[in-house]
């Protein structure tokens, strides 16, 4: 069988979202940040919000995110994001505004920024992904590394005594008066990314209700900085994440 | 015409506000006007000053050194200003809470009791303005009518009701004021 | 004639803002220039033109407020003093970096460190030189009165779009304490949305319209061929601005044997020296370089031959003294005085300073 008599319109079972660009990512195969991409990329398609979305992408693998959705984007210096989405906001009310952010950008550098972000209820969409290492520079520690987890500047496993706790930073977000919804959800499964994947679009429409902030975590894999393969990294996040992390909403108003 | 003021005394004197008054007066008379205040810890109830220059041609430097009167409300201001009073220009003073009276003798130097004049009018806050009087009654370099007009532009809407006081104490401080 | 305001120069950057079209202002307050922001919130630009104005929560984020504003093709600006415009730098970087418009303005104060409040000129070489990473310029603005606070603000937006670049007000403790009158000029309003697309739809994070690409405001180019690529484009933009925006102001140069070179309030203190001078026969005038990028280097450089000798007047320990050493290029000697810490000299200090110098 040729295989342009397997591709018709009637065989077809997926489609990728017009929202993404051609461009083969840079992330390691396993990486969540690819599947996290994709969904954005849906709901952006199915509100119809192509033209009035504006994303700012952190410092950190995901860096990038410009060069796979095709929206206009702002990409900030390391930890501001939430700045840029304060003022793009403000100045242009009507636009669907999101950032997109590690954990490094976020819980570590960008602590302030996006803890007073939250904290005056910026109509914006905060996407936070959790995988605990810093993955762009090499698998160093980031705030949120798990005791006893081993990184490159944790080398014998991360120490209370010497780097200090694992950061909630999420918890913390959900004790913010300006926070209308804030989940932690995860994309190891067709189920996980579907939950996600509502979340999502809830913190999109929610952004045009005037109701504050919207945060949602997503506890992720990075099986290149954990050194194992993408499936067993599954498994470690969901033995040692979850645990740590638990999923689901925290805050829904 | 160019006429180089300093104001100086204890913060919540309302030096500042009196050399707003006066800048805003040059203003009215199409003057040249700068107002240069001291800023900082002073703000909050140390020494204050301001200096204030009205002039007919364009001010060059706000910053000055010599002045042509020192409106002086307290010890460490007269301490610090006397002496920089140009020769035959004027000091005027309020001598409470002076130790040490002006001692130059080639300058006018003069005395208002404006606590004494405040207190007799009943308003307190009336005291910048009696200090104002004293001052245009020995050097009228501004109009009672352009005082009147830079009063009105310095005070807030809200407080145009306590113009009439104002302009009063302005006069109280004219008749009160002596030449040594 | 146009009304004529008793003003504080942080007052009128505020008006200023306010009436020439800008669109949003993020600031932290710090002496000696919390007026900007206070001013602003009294007046609530937001319930008649629309302008945002917003209470950072540091420095730091209130440039990158400035950041994401000037991605969106807005007129935006910020305020600060010294130590807050440290802060501010590595932002600076990356709006030049993606070649945004945007103004910041410093009201300088003594450093280094917390320093004092009181007036300096000692951020000359950060304002000028860079203050953050990388090779960029910043277009600098020296007011010296608060006519010149007022109306820098909207020279500065127009420069900053013009070249698509950060544009500095490099003012200090005097101008934005003192006051003077302000002569008001006729409103701007602010670009509608058809036309901040008109002007900046090629660049700007609008939101995608169907018919172009997403665009990407970034600074980032990991491949060094295109980083280089970059880096000669915004040099050339530069050489640009430097043949044609460089400003500045002559006092009494045309007889003169001898010449100050003052910026900002320090070139008003300087006139006064030069009358000092002239009484007792000595002719001296003041070249007062109004952009500080680009220096009026052709102004100085011409002056240079009919003079004996040439002084810099700063209130730092001696900065812009190195820009007037290169360009005078060891034609007449070039002698310094300064006064540091917030410290201000009289014109008679000067002067006195002056006559050593020439007599040495």
């Amino acid at each position: 069988m040729d295989i342009n008599e397997i591709i018709k319109p009637e065989n077809k079972v997926y489609g990728k979202s017009p929202v993404l660009k051609d461009a083969v990512m840079h992330y390691c195969p396993g990486c969540s940040h690819g599947t996290v991409h994709k969904i954005i990329a849906e709901v952006i398609e199915e509100m119809g919000i192509q033209d009035k979305t504006i994303g700012i992408s952190p410092v950190g693998c995901s860096v990038f995110a410009y060069n796979y959705l095709n929206i206009d984007w702002q990409q900030a210096a390391h930890g501001r994001a939430p700045a840029l989405a304060t003022a793009t906001k403000r100045l242009m009310p009507d636009k669907y505004v999101f950032t997109y952010q590690g954990d490094g950008d976020l819980a570590s550098i960008g602590t302030a920024e996006i803890m007073h972000a939250c904290n005056r209820g910026e109509n914006i969409v905060v996407i936070f992904i959790n995988n605990a290492i810093y993955g762009m520079t090499g698998g160093q520690m980031a705030p949120t590394t798990l005791l006893g987890q081993v990184t490159a500047t944790t080398p014998y496993g991360r120490d209370a005594k010497l780097n200090g706790y694992p950061l909630k930073i999420t918890e913390l977000i959900a004790q913010l008066e300006g926070t209308c919804y804030v989940t932690r959800q995860s994309v190891q499964s067709t189920a996980a990314v579907r939950r996600t994947k509502r979340a999502i679009r809830k913190a999109f429409e929610n952004s045009m209700m005037d109701k504050g902030t919207s945060f949602i975590e997503v506890v992720s894999t990075c099986n290149s900085g954990w050194k194992t393969s993408p499936v067993a990294a599954n498994t470690w996040m969901e033995e040692n994440m979850f645990p740590f992390y638990p999923l689901g909403d925290m805050k829904d108003r | 015409m160019k006429e180089e003021i300093i104001i100086a005394g204890f913060g919540g004197q309302g030096v500042l506000f009196m050399g707003r008054i006066l800048a805003y007066g040059g203003i009215m008379q199409d003057q040249e006007v700068t107002w240069m205040p001291s800023y900082g810890p002073e703000m909050r109830g140390g020494t204050c000053n301001v200096s204030v220059i009205l002039s007919d041609n364009k001010i060059s430097s706000p910053i000055l050194s010599r002045f042509d009167t020192a409106i002086i409300l307290n010890q460490q201001s007269l301490d610090k200003f006397e002496s920089r009073v140009k020769p035959g220009g004027v000091l005027i003073y309020d001598p409470n809470g002076i130790t040490r009276h002006p001692e130059r003798k080639d300058i006018k130097v003069c005395r208002i009791d404006a606590v004494d004049e405040a207190t007799k009018l009943g308003n307190a806050k009336a005291y910048n303005m009696i200090v104002l009087g004293a001052y245009l009654k020995v050097k009228p370099v501004v109009s009672m009518e352009n005082v009147v007009k830079g009063l009105r532009k310095s005070l807030p809407e809200r407080h145009h009701h306590l113009m009439e006081m104002n302009e009063k104490a302005i006069s109280v401080g004219m008749n009160a004021v002596e030449i040594l | 004639m146009a009304e004529k305001i008793l003003m504080k120069g942080n007052e009128a950057i505020a008006y200023a803002a306010i009436n020439c079209g800008c669109d949003g202002y993020f600031g932290y307050p710090i002496t000696p220039q919390s007026e900007v922001m206070e001013t602003l919130m009294q007046e609530k630009p937001w319930e008649t033109t629309g302008m945002v104005v917003l209470q950072a929560e540091s420095e730091t984020s209130s440039i990158n407020m400035v950041y994401g504003g000037a991605c969106c093709g807005k007129k935006v600006m910020t305020s600060s003093s010294s130590p807050g415009i440290s802060l501010m730098c590595e932002g600076l970087s990356y709006l030049a970096g993606c070649e945004l418009p945007c103004l910041v303005v410093n009201v300088m104060r003594g450093g280094p460190g917390l320093g004092t409040i009181q007036p300096s000129q000692s951020d000359y070489f950060q304002a000028t030189k860079g203050g953050g990473h990388g090779d960029y310029r910043t277009i600098v603005l020296a007011p010296a009165s608060v006519q010149d606070m007022y109306d820098f603000v909207d020279l500065s937006f127009e420069l900053a779009f013009k070249y698509r670049n950060p544009v500095m007000i490099l003012g200090d403790g005097i101008v934005g304490q003192m006051m003077e009158k302000v002569e008001l000029r006729p409103a701007k309003p602010r670009r509608t949305d058809e036309e901040v697309r008109a002007l900046c739809d090629s660049w700007a994070t609008l939101g995608k319209p169907a018919s172009r690409e997403g665009n990407i405001v970034t600074s980032l180019a990991l491949d060094a061929e295109i980083m280089e690529r970059f880096n000669i484009h915004l040099q050339n933009k530069y050489a640009t601005i430097e043949a044609n925006e460089a400003r500045y102001e002559t006092y009494k140069t045309e007889d003169a044997e001898y010449l100050i070179v003052a910026f900002g309030c320090m070139s008003r203190i300087c006139e006064n020296v030069v009358e000092l001078a002239r009484e007792d026969g000595i002719k001296l005038g003041v070249l007062r370089p109004i952009t500080l990028y680009p220096y009026p280097e052709k102004a100085l450089d011409a002056l240079v031959p009919q003079m004996k000798s040439i002084m810099s007047v700063e209130l730092n320990s001696g900065q812009m003294v190195e820009d007037v050493r290169r360009i005078a290029a060891g034609r007449v000697p070039v002698h310094f005085y300064g006064r540091q810490g917030g410290a201000i000299p009289s014109p008679e200090e000067i002067y006195e300073a002056f006559v050593k110098k020439i007599k040495k």
